[in-house]
C-alpha cells in the first residue's frame, strides 16, 4: 500500500468514526464541559485520539506526524474540540515519556489521556522566579518517601488540581542546578495548603502553595535524585511551545489553523469599523488601521514561520531553539494585539462591570489586564531573549 | 507550500554564493563607485552571469532563458543581495522581460528577450514621477498624433534608465494622475529624438536616471499590452519585481545582520567581548526573530508567485513592508553596533544601510504596503 492510499484510508476512517463518536453539543465549542465532555474522553482515550502521538502501550495512539496531522485536519473540519488540554497533556506527558520508568508512565499516563487527573506546576517561588534553580523547597528522604517543606507562588489552577508536578531541593550542598530532583504527589495529601491570590484582572487563577512535612512516594520520583534540572528545562521547552500555541500563534501547522486566523482578522476588522466607523470601506482611523495591518503583517509571517521551522525539522534546515522565539514573538504579539483592541475601544474598553458595557468590552478589559503576564509566565520576555542570544547566535556570557 | 529549499535550490544557492564572492564582493560596487564607472556595473561580469543563465532565469527556453520560477529567482537574488552585487536584475531580469513577455508582441519578444538573456540587452522602466512611491500617480501624457503618439512628460528614479537600450514609459492616455485606468506602456529606443536622460548619482551607489521626454513620438506598434488598460499589464508586473526586490532585501538584511553578530562576538571592550553585555544580545536577539520572520514571508510570496495563488499580492505586500522594516532596524543597529568604525567609508557595513534605505524606497516602503495590505484585506 502506498503512503498516500494509506493517509486517505485513515482519513476516511476518522470521518466515521468522529461521526459517530462526537457529540452533537460539543462541535464548534472551544472549552466543552458537561457529560457529554466526560463521554468525549472516554473515547477518545480508548480510541488512542486523546495522545495520538503518544505510543500505544501506554494508551496514546502510536501515530507519526502525517497520521496525526490527518487527524488534526479532520477533527477541525467538524468542529471537535481535543478532549483533553492543560499542564498534564501538553507538558508533564512529554517528560514522562522521556524520563519516567515503566511504572511510573503506567500510573501516570492514563489519567492525563482521560482527563481524569488536573496537574499543576510547582516550579515558581517567591525567591525563584526567573532563577528558578535557586528553589528553596527542601525534600528530605525517609525510607520509601520524602518529606517535603517550602512554598510556590504563583501556581496556575492549584484549586482546581489534583496533583503537581514539583521541583524540591534534595542536596542543598550542591551546585544550585545539582541538588534538584523533580517529583510528583497528590495536592490532598496532608500538609498542603492551597491559597489563591488576586490578579489585576480579578480573577484568582493561581496561588501560593504551602507544604508543611508533606509525604511523597519515593517512586514518584522521576529520574534520578539530584537529576532534576534536565528535566524541567525540557518541560519549560514544551511549556514555552504550548503558550505560544495558544496566543494567536498556532504551532499546529496546515490550514486550519491559517483558516481561523484568517476569521479571527476579519472579526477585529469589522469590529474597529465598528466602533471606529468605516471609510469607503477602511477603518476610518488611519493611525489604529495602520497598527492593526502591522499586526496582522506579524501575524502571518509568525504563522509562516512555525510552519518553516516545522518543515526545516523535517528537512534538517533552518534553525533550532525556535520554542524561545515563538514564546516572546506569540506573547509580545498577544500583548499588542489587547493593546490595540482598548485603543479601538477607547472608554467602551475601560468598563470593570455593569450594564454600561457589553461582554465583549468587558472581556476586553480583563483580557488586556490578563495579557501582561504572556511574557511573564513560562519565563519573561528578558529571559527567552536571553536563550536566543547564547543558544542561537551563541553570544558570549 | 515551499517553506525550505529543494536539493537543486540548495545547488543553486551555493553556486551562485561562490560565484558573487569571488567575482561580485562587496568591493566590486565600491571599485564602481571609486572610479565613476561610467556602466555603474561591470558588462563582462553581466555576461558571465548571463552565461550562467542568471539573465534569462524566469524567461521560457525557446527564447534562450532557463524557465525556472521566482522561487530559483529568489535564492539567486538573496544572495546577491548580500554582497550588494549592482548587476540590473530588478529593470531587466524582472520588470524588463516580464512587462515585454506579456505585453509585446512575437517579433519584438523574440528580438528583446534573446538578448536579455544573453546579456546584451538592457531595459529600464520609467514610470515614478515623484520623491514617494505611487504607482498611479502618473502625469506623463501620451497625446494621440498621427497614427501614433506623442509622449511628454519627466520621470525620476528610472532604475538603470542611463544604459538602458529601450525604454518601458508608462505615460497616460486618459483620465488624471491617480487614476488607474487611463495608462499606457510604450517600448521607447533610448535613442528615440526627444529623449534625454540624466544619469543621478545615488546614494547606494547604484544605477538611476531622471528621463525627460519632449513630443516624442511613438508608433502603435510600440504600445505594450493595450491603450489605455496598462495597469493590467503593470500591477502583476510590479508585483513581480517588488517580491523580487524583497528576496534581495532578505539577502542584504541577512548579510549585514551575521557580520553584527560576528562583530559583537570579536570587538572587545572592558577586557571582554562587547556581545557579552546584556544591553546588546537583547536587541541582536530581536532583530534575530525578525530576520527569521522575514525569511519565512518572503519564501511563501514567492512560491505563491509561482503557484499563482489568489491572494499572491497580499503577501507579495507583507513580504515588502516586512524586508523594508527590518532591514532598518538590521542596519541601523548595525550601524550602532560597530561604533566609530561603523560610520567609515572604509568599513563595508555602512554599503548595506544605504541599499537598504534605497532599497526600502523602491517600489513602496513599509507604510505604502501596509495600506496595500489592509486594503486588499478589506479594511
Ligand atoms: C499568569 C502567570 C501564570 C504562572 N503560572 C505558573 C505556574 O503555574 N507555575 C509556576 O511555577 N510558575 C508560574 N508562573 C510564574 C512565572 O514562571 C514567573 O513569574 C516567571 O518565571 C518570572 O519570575 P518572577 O515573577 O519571580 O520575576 P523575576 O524573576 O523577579 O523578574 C522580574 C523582572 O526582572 C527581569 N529579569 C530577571 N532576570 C533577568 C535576567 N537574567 N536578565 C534580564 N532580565 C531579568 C524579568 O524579565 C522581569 O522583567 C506564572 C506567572 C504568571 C504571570
Amino acid at each position: 500500500m502506498s503512503a498516500t492510499t494509506d493517509l486517505d484510508e485513515f482519513r476516511s476512517e476518522v470521518r466515521t468514526w468522529l461521526e459517530e463518536n462526537l457529540p452533537e453539543t460539543l462541535r464548534g465549542r472551544a472549552w466543552p464541559s458537561g457529560s457529554d465532555l466526560a463521554l468525549w474522553r472516554q473515547r477518545m482515550g480508548d480510541r488512542g485520539f486523546a495522545c495520538p502521538t503518544w505510543p500505544a502501550e501506554y494508551g496514546g495512539g502510536g501515530l507519526d506526524a502525517a497520521h496525526t496531522r490527518v487527524l488534526q485536519q479532520e477533527m477541525a473540519r467538524v468542529g471537535a474540540p481535543p478532549s483533553v488540554r492543560g499542564f498534564g497533556v501538553s507538558m508533564l506527558g512529554p517528560v514522562l515519556l522521556e524520563f519516567a520508568n515503566d511504572a511510573q508512565k503506567r500510573e501516570h499516563l492514563p489519567g492525563i489521556i482521560y482527563g481524569r487527573v488536573n496537574w499543576c506546576q510547582g516550579y515558581s517561588e517567591p525567591g525563584a522566579g526567573s532563577d528558578l534553580a535557586s528553589l528553596q523547597t527542601r525534600a528530605v528522604r525517609e525510607g520509601d518517601e520524602y518529606v517535603i517543606n517550602g512554598q510556590k507562588i504563583w501556581t496556575s489552577g492549584a484549586t482546581e488540581a489534583d496533583w503537581m508536578f514539583c521541583l524540591v531541593r534534595t542536596d542543598p550542598r550542591a551546585p544550585k542546578h545539582d541538588g534538584i530532583s523533580f517529583i510528583l504527589f497528590d495536592l490532598k495529601s496532608p500538609g498542603v495548603e492551597v491559597r489563591p491570590i488576586r490578579l489585576i484582572s480579578g480573577a484568582s487563577s493561581f496561588c501560593e502553595v504551602f507544604f508543611k512535612d508533606v509525604h511523597a512516594k519515593a517512586s514518584n520520583l522521576i529520574g534520578v535524585e539530584n537529576a532534576g534540572w534536565t528535566i524541567a528545562k525540557r518541560l519549560l521547552q514544551h511549556e514555552r511551545t504550548m503558550l505560544s500555541g495558544g496566543m494567536g500563534g498556532g504551532t499546529a501547522p496546515g490550514r486550519a489553523a491559517a483558516g481561523r486566523a484568517a476569521q479571527r482578522r476579519n472579526g477585529f476588522a469589522d469590529m474597529a469599523k465598528k466602533y471606529l466607523g468605516d471609510a469607503d470601506g477602511r477603518i476610518a482611523d488611519p493611525v489604529l488601521r495602520d497598527q492593526l495591518a502591522q499586526l496582522e503583517l506579524d501575524g502571518l509571517c509568525y504563522r509562516l514561520t512555525t510552519l518553516r521551522s516545522a518543515a526545516s525539522a523535517k528537512a534538517g534546515q533552518g534553525p533550532g531553539h525556535t520554542a524561545s522565539m515563538f514564546k516572546l514573538y506569540a506573547s509580545e504579539m498577544n500583548k499588542r494585539r489587547q493593546e490595540l483592541t482598548m485603543s479601538v475601544l477607547g472608554s467602551q474598553g475601560l468598563g470593570w462591570e455593569g450594564e454600561a458595557f457589553d461582554a465583549f468590552e468587558r472581556g476586553t478589559t480583563r483580557q488586556w489586564l490578563r495579557s501582561k503576564g504572556n511574557s511573564i509566565e513560562g519565563g519573561t520576555s528578558e529571559v527567552q531573549l536571553n536563550v536566543i542570544a547564547k543558544r542561537v547566535l551563541g553570544l558570549p556570557d | 507550500m515551499a517553506l525550505v529549499l529543494t536539493e537543486e535550490q540548495q545547488l543553486l544557492q551555493e553556486t551562485v554564493r561562490d560565484f558573487v564572492r569571488e567575482k561580485a564582493p562587496v568591493k566590486h560596487l565600491r571599485q564602481l563607485r571609486d572610479t565613476n564607472d561610467k556602466v555603474g556595473f561591470s558588462r563582462d561580469l553581466w555576461k558571465e552571469m548571463a552565461d550562467l543563465g542568471w539573465a534569462g532565469i524566469i524567461l521560457p527556453e525557446e527564447h534562450g532563458g532557463s524557465g525556472l520560477g521566482y522561487a530559483e529567482l529568489g535564492i539567486l537574488l538573496e544572495e546577491c543581495g548580500r554582497t550588494l552585487v549592482p548587476e540590473p536584475f530588478l529593470s531587466t531580469v524582472v520588470l524588463g522581460a516580464e512587462l515585454i513577455q506579456k505585453g509585446a508582441s512575437e517579433a519584438q519578444q523574440k528580438e528583446i528577450l534573446g538578448g536579455i538573456a544573453e546579456g546584451r540587452t538592457v531595459l529600464a522602466l520609467a514610470h515614478q514621477e515623484q520623491g514617494r512611491y505611487s504607482p498611479y500617480a502618473v502625469s506623463t501624457r501620451a497625446e494621440a498624433a498621427g497614427d501614433g503618439f506623442q509622449l511628454s512628460g519627466k520621470k525620476t528614479f528610472v532604475l538603470d534608465g542611463h544604459v538602458a537600450d529601450s525604454l518601458i514609459v508608462v505615460a497616460r492616455t486618459s483620465g488624471a494622475a491617480g487614476d488607474r485606468d487611463g495608462l499606457t506602456l510604450f517600448l521607447v529606443p533610448a535613442e528615440s529624438a526627444g529623449v534625454s536622460i540624466t544619469r543621478t548619482v545615488m546614494v547606494d551607489s547604484r544605477n538611476s536616471a531622471v528621463v525627460e521626454l519632449s513630443n516624442v513620438a511613438v508608433s502603435r506598434d510600440q504600445v505594450l499590452g493595450d491603450v489605455g488598460a496598462g495597469a493590467d499589464l503593470l500591477d502583476p508586473a510590479l508585483d513581480r519585481a517588488t517580491v523580487a526586490l524583497s528576496a534581495q532585501l532578505l539577502g542584504v538584511l541577512t548579510e549585514a545582520f551575521e557580520r553584527t553578530v560576528e562583530y559583537l562576538k570579536t570587538r572587545i571592550q572592558f577586557d571582554v567581548p562587547i556581545g557579552s553585555f546584556q544591553a546588546l544580545k537583547h536587541r541582536a536577539a530581536v532583530m534575530f526573530c525578525e530576520v527569521e520572520l522575514s525569511k519565512s514571508i518572503v519564501m511563501d510570496a514567492l512560491a505563491a508567485i509561482d503557484e499563482g495563488r489568489e491572494n499572491a499580492s497580499q503577501l507579495v505586500s507583507a513580504a515588502k513592508a516586512r524586508t523594508s522594516d527590518t532591514a532598518g532596524l538590521v542596519t541601523r543597529e548595525a550601524v550602532q553596533m560597530f561604533g566609530g568604525i561603523g560610520m567609515t567609508d572604509e568599513e563595508e557595513i555602512g554599503f548595506f544601510l544605504k541599499r537598504a534605505r534605497a532599497a526600502e524606497l523602491t517600489l513602496g516602503d513599509g507604510s505604502f504596503h501596509r495600506d496595500r495590505f489592509a486594503q486588499l484585506n478589506g479594511y
